[in-house]
């Protein structure tokens, strides 16, 4: 057990060679060929897709299995553990300026794009292009693509989303907290509450999709505001569902026991990912919803 | 300083051997070895792409391609040279130099590692796809974007473009990963008494990169995510009609585009700033100013994206803004220069290969820098943007800047990795055709652009005739002399008089302390950093 | 180690750049605006100064070269950056840099502000710029006189080829002109060196510039911003001529296109050769530039019409296409930029040429019911 030393320098656990990495290579590119191809409803494209995807799952399992052995065998030192906590963070860093690109979009479309459509600022001249087209939001633009729609009011699903999402964030700190008083009991509960919180939120967003394209007319289609929805909230979405998934693994592994006090960095990885969207949907309330 | 204990650990007892070792390697060296292969047959296919270019443009008229053909080729030199060359050439030797420099005994996260390699070569085989789908019947038509992938005109193309997008997803994830790998390993693995600020700068250099890589690749992933939206699942992000405006997708470009040329730039500037104390013979001139200074790089860099976009109709004061950001970011880098400068000053110069790039590079990368000012300049850039000019200041800045200074790490480090020494003689030799022919070739553009010759044209007036024919050869002379290079490695890898652990009289630093080539695992027990 | 020549030459090159002022091929062409000087003397002041910081850089660099080098037996100066230079060196120099790039910077605001700001004056003529894959189309909107200008082709042009266009903008000196610049389908950017002026023409957006050109002359450009398969053929050709000499081209050119719509308007029953040759010219001009003289198009990008189902099928999809273009294609929509004789005499054109043969004869009257 190298578990004591922490002194850098002292057996830092490189491991051997290993297959996963190499073999991603094929699942992502057959996954992605797969989604170019079926994108242009070309034949084989779903197959390639699944084919990419059951291979991906595939290495994921096999992947994690060899780092839970490895953790288990106690072949990870501190520093080892260090780096996967900071390799942890800076994802989450790059996740969060991956949405940030679509809020930033959101903002320049509000603020300086549609403004100037409707012929105010600097390029006003616009109104030589469209007869009145008043600069409001939401919009579906001077064509009105997408036909006549309502947008997603803000009390209704979205508040209680904004609810469950943040009682989720409760529960998994108080399963967490449970976990560091070695307490199986509410670490278990913790995480069944939170995972059960969280495909309620996707069923909700998945009812709120229905409705919106059933009575608001509210689509992909609907213009830049039906855009800039979509493409926020359905990122946002498959990130809790992702983020449900780990959760439901790390059930698994708390129900095997796999955590101690000291070491659960796996854990915590998930909590992060899972505060982060948190955050993300606080922002998107307000900015998308709300405002 | 210690140097290499035996190996303690019995895991670490037998080597991988046979095509295990290259696939499925865990090792920061291997791995680096692979990035540095991958990058330089890039190198070459995208060199191939610019040859086609340049004999397009041999002549007025229509020669060999025809317009869409030219643009799909030009966007994909852009685009291999860039992602395919450049950056996994600064992250090989990144997965070489960073571990070896700072006494750790691999990278953070060596399987993450391998994966950031290993996206590559599918994310270039879609690149690829992309170039020759529309070849086939119904693969639609050619790319003819260039690599700024603007909408509406990337919207009209065929489903070539979603290759490409896709493309550029795998390559932004790989850098991605790769970036979280180079800091996770510098904060956390360095030997004991390797305190950041005695880190040498080219870790230094890639840790401010790997930072801006982190920020920015996140936001053209989401850029082309949108546009594959546009072009499929009739969202209108980019389209007036629907409300949309495609100047926003130019903005997400650009947010990205200009921090990566910086992104492009700082490897080689870390690199020069340990070749060139070598070759001087004593320490780096203000380390504590070039440090500063490429965090400030990083910081304005961020900030002046527009300075792409001067004619797309901001206002005053948004352009007013981004012409003096973008002027004041000669401060740094012309702060770091002067400290490359004085350190040859009052200096024991020699000049090996390494020493002649480095120099090149310093008085080359001013030239291009300067050029850059000029066009920061908006008034002035009315005029020159988006014609030659812009392709001048851009291949100064990127070859002998990026370039230059890869090649002037590759040949310090190559008896390193190795354990031989190449041919020196060659090695000089092959600098002067390069450099003289790179000049010849690019020079005369300046000129061009001046005289109101477009970029991305496949045709052009009579007027321009004798300033593209002397590029054109010039450039071809350019191209074959690094067929010279490629012998100069193969040759010094096959074998050649056995290096010292200390290649360099001069060279000093953790990596020469180990033997040449270093043991399978580099720093089994950390060295004490006094 | 000797001094490479080409090193040496940069610079020298450099400073010889100025004195080909007016040179035409070695930088700008001579500009015609007060605002296009201006910003040749900032292009100049901005490239002088590079040029002696250039000159500075390879001096110093030089000489430490020759000087500073083991071969001569020098000694390394190990404590060099401890001295009062190299504990200060990092104020001094960014403060000198920043003092020259403030220079920079303020000699250009004040060419900015002038180009940036279109003054907002009595009797400015405003011009509408569309830009077209490819070619461009001007709107004198106060004089209602709209023309298209395309490259000519090579035999036409001879030396002046891919600079030379079929109808010229023909603008007035002594008058501030304000550009409003737009797009039918891409991106464009109508550059003129000589009055100071390039503008993205963005769809959906009206972007502005203007100019007040002070020299008559022809004055040439191309479009600068990548617009697809033809962006090399878009030259403009600017013609500044004298209010009064401009004031009777306007005339000319509102006479001639009333008489065009007039002869549209004519409902008389039209012969198959007539069309014919009205199409043919029209083809060659407005459509050949994608569908090719010779009818074989540029498959994959641009179909055949030669021996097309469509032009061999029924008409009325034939005169659809025409009139509202392919959406997601590069094919225009011609409702705007054709009348109906015109739209007749090309579908008729297609329908009969290249040995489609198909017979038919489609009367303006058709194509008014099409619309
Ligand atoms: C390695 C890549 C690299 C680097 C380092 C740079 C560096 C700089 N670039 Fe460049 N640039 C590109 C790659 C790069 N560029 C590319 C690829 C494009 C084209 C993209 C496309 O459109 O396809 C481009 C285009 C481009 C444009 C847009 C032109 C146009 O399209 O109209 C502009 C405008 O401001 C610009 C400016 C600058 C500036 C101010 C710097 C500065 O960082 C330079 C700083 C350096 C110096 C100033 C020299 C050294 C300093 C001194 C000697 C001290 C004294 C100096 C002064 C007092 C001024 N660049
Ligand atoms: C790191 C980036 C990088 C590098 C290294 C290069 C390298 C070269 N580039 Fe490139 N270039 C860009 C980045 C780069 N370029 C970008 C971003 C653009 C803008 C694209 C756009 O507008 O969208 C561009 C555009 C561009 C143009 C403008 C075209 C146009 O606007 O119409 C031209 C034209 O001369 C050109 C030429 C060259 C040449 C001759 C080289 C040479 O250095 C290449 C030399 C290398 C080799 C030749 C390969 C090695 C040798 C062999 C394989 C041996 C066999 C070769 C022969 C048969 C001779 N490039
Ligand atoms: Cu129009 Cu380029
Ligand atoms: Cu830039």
């Amino acid at each position: 057990m190298s578990q004591q030393h922490d002194t850098p320098g002292s057996h830092y656990f490189v491991p051997d060679p290993s297959p996963w990495p190499f073999i991603s290579m094929f699942a992502v590119f057959a996954l992605l060929l797969g989604a170019t191809l079926m994108i242009n409803d070309i034949a084989l494209g779903g197959v390639i897709v699944t084919g990419g995807a059951l291979l991906l799952a595939y290495i994921f399992y096999g992947w994690f299995r060899d780092v839970v052995a490895e953790n288990l065998s106690g072949a990870y030192n501190r520093q080892v553990d260090r780096s996967f906590r900071q390799g942890m963070y800076w994802f989450i860093a790059s996740e969060v300026f991956f949405f940030a690109s679509f809020f930033g979009s959101l903002y320049y479309i509000r603020v300086i794009a549609v403004p100037w459509l409707g012929g105010a600022g600097y390029l006003g001249s616009s109104e030589l292009l469209y007869n009145q087209f008043e600069a409001a939001w939401p919009t579906a633009g001077p064509g009105q693509l997408g036909g006549e729609f309502s947008p997603m009011g803000a009390w209704g699903i979205p508040a209680l989303n904004t609810l469950i999402l943040l009682t989720s964030g409760a529960t998994i700190t108080w399963a967490h907290w449970g976990l560091k008083l070695n307490d199986q009991k509410t670490l278990v509960r913790g995480l069944i509450a939170t995972i059960v919180l969280g495909l309620l939120f996707v069923g909700f967003q998945a009812w709120e999709y229905q409705h919106a394209f059933a009575e608001l007319n509210l689509t992909l289609e609907s213009g830049v505001y039906g855009s800039t929805f979509y493409i926020l909230t359905g990122f946002h979405g498959m990130h809790v569902t992702i983020g449900a998934i780990m959760l439901i693994a790390m059930l698994g592994r708390s129900l095997k026991g796999h955590f101690s006090p000291q070491n659960h960095f796996a854990f915590e990885a998930v909590a992060w990912y899972w505060h982060f969207v948190d955050v993300v949907w606080l922002g998107l309330f307000i900015f998308v919803y709300w405002f | 300083m210690s140097t290499t204990a035996p190996a303690l650990h019995s895991e670490h007892e037998h080597h991988p051997y046979g095509w295990r070792r290259w696939l499925y390697s865990t090792n920061h060296k291997d791995i680096g070895t692979l990035y540095l292969l991958f990058a330089l047959s890039m190198f070459f296919l995208g060199g191939l792409s610019a040859m086609a270019i340049r004999a397009e443009l041999l002549f007025p008229g229509l020669q060999l391609l025809d317009p869409d053909l030219y643009n799909n080729i030009l966007t994909n030199h852009a685009l291999i040279m860039i992602f395919g060359a450049v950056m996994p050439a600064g992250a090989g030797i990144a997965n070489w130099m960073i571990p070896l420099m700072i006494g750790a005994p691999d990278m953070a996260l060596p399987r993450l590692n391998n994966l950031s390699f290993w996206i590559l070569p599918a994310a270039a085989m879609m690149l690829i796809l992309s170039f020759i789908v529309p070849f086939f019947p119904g693969g639609g038509t050619q790319i003819n974007t260039g690599w700024t992938l603007y909408p509406p005109l990337s919207v009209q193309v065929g489903m070539s473009m979603d290759f490409l997008i896709f493309a550029i997803h795998m390559l932004g994830i790989s850098s991605v990963l790769a970036s979280i790998n180079i800091i996770v390993t510098i904060l956390n693995m360095r030997a004991p008494g390797m305190t950041m600020m005695k880190m040498p700068i080219f870790c230094w250099a890639w840790f401010v990169t790997a930072f801006l890589l982190i920020l920015v690749v996140p936001i053209i992933a989401g850029g082309v995510t949108m546009l594959l939206f546009d072009r499929h699942f009739g969202t209108s992000f980019f389209n007036a009609a629907g409300g949309g405006d495609p100047v926003l997708f130019q903005h997400l470009f650009w947010f990205f585009g200009h921090p990566e040329v910086y992104i492009l730039i700082l490897p080689a500037i870390g690199a020069l700033a340990q070749v060139i104390p070598a070759f001087s013979r004593k320490p780096l001139f203000g380390y504590h100013s070039t440090v500063g200074s490429m965090l400030v790089i990083a910081t304005i860099g961020m900030v002046v994206w527009a300075h792409h976009q001067y004619t797309i109709g901001m206002s005053l004061g948004a352009v007013t803004y981004f012409m003096v950001g973008t002027i004041l970011i000669s401060i740094p880098v012309g702060l770091i220069l002067f400290n490359f400068i004085a350190t040859m000053w009052r200096g024991a110069m020699t000049f090996e290969t390494p020493m002649l790039f480095a120099t090149a590079m310093v008085l080359l990368f001013s030239f291009g820098g300067l050029t850059g000012v000029m066009l920061a300049v908006i008034p002035a850039d009315i005029q020159y943007h988006d014609s030659m000019f812009v392709v001048a200041h851009f291949h100064y800045v990127l070859i002998p800047g990026a370039i230059y200074g890869l090649f002037a790490a590759v040949f310090y480090w190559l008896p390193k990795w190795t354990g031989h020494m190449y041919d020196e003689r060659l090695g000089k030799i092959f600098f002067w055709v390069n450099m003289i022919s790179f000049n010849l070739t690019f020079f005369v553009q300046h000129f061009l652009g001046l005289a109101g010759m477009p970029r991305r044209v496949i045709d052009y007036n009579v007027i321009f005739t004798e300033f593209n024919f002397i590029s054109s050869v010039a450039g071809l002379v350019y191209g074959l002399s690094h067929l010279l290079f490629l012998y100069i490695v193969i040759k010094c890898i096959r074998g050649g008089q056995q290096a010292e652990n200390k290649a360099w009289e001069g060279a000093t630093g953790l990596e020469w302390e180990l033997s040449s080539p270093p043991p399978f695992h580099s720093w089994e027990t950390a060295p004490q950093v006094k | 180690m000797n001094t490479p020549r080409s090193l040496w030459t940069l610079p020298l090159l450099l400073a010889a750049a100025p004195a080909a002022r007016a040179e035409y091929g070695l930088n700008f062409p001579p500009p015609a605006t007060p605002i296009a000087r201006e910003i040749y003397d900032v292009h100049m002041l901005t490239m002088g100064i590079s040029t002696i910081l250039l000159i500075g850089v390879f001096g110093v660099v030089f000489y430490a070269i020759w000087k500073f080098r083991k071969s001569r037996g020098y000694e390394p100066d190990q404590n060099f950056h401890k001295t009062w230079f190299g504990t200060w060196s990092w104020v001094i120099v960014p403060a000198m840099v920043l003092g020259v790039d403030l220079t920079i910077a303020s000699n250009a605001q004040k060419v900015l502000d002038k180009l940036w700001v279109v003054p907002d004056q009595e009797g400015m003529l405003d011009l509408k710029v569309i830009g077209h894959q490819w070619y461009w189309e001007f709107e004198y909107l106060d004089e209602q006189v709209r023309i298209e200008s395309r490259a000519l082709p090579q035999e036409q042009a001879g030396d002046l080829y891919l600079r030379d266009v079929d109808n010229r903008l023909v603008l007035p000196t002594g008058r501030p002109i304000r550009f409003l610049h737009t797009s039918a389908d891409v991106n464009h950017a109508l550059w003129v060196p000589a009055l100071g002026m390039k503008k993205d023409a963005i769809p959906g957006y009206i972007t502005e510039t203007w100019a007040e050109i002070d020299t008559e002359g022809v004055f040439r450009g191309q479009c600068a911003e990548l617009c697809g398969t033809w962006h090399a053929r878009m030259p403009v050709v600017v013609e500044a001529v004298s209010p009064e000499r401009f004031a009777a081209w306007v005339t000319e050119a509102q006479a001639a296109q009333a008489a065009a719509e007039a002869e549209a308007a004519a409902d008389i029953e039209w012969s198959l050769p007539k069309l014919m040759e009205k199409g043919q010219g029209l083809y060659n001009t407005k459509c050949a530039s994608c569908h090719q003289i010779n009818g074989q198009g540029l498959p994959p990008a641009f179909p055949p019409l030669k021996d097309s189902p469509m032009m061999k099928g029924p008409v009325g999809p034939h005169i659809d296409i025409v009139l509202n273009g392919k959406p997601g294609s590069a094919m225009p929509p011609w409702k705007a930029l054709l009348n109906d004789l015109e739209v007749a005499a090309i579908v008729t054109y297609e329908r009969n040429a290249w040995g489609n043969d198909t017979g038919d004869v489609v009367q303006p009257r058709d194509v008014k019911a099409a619309r």
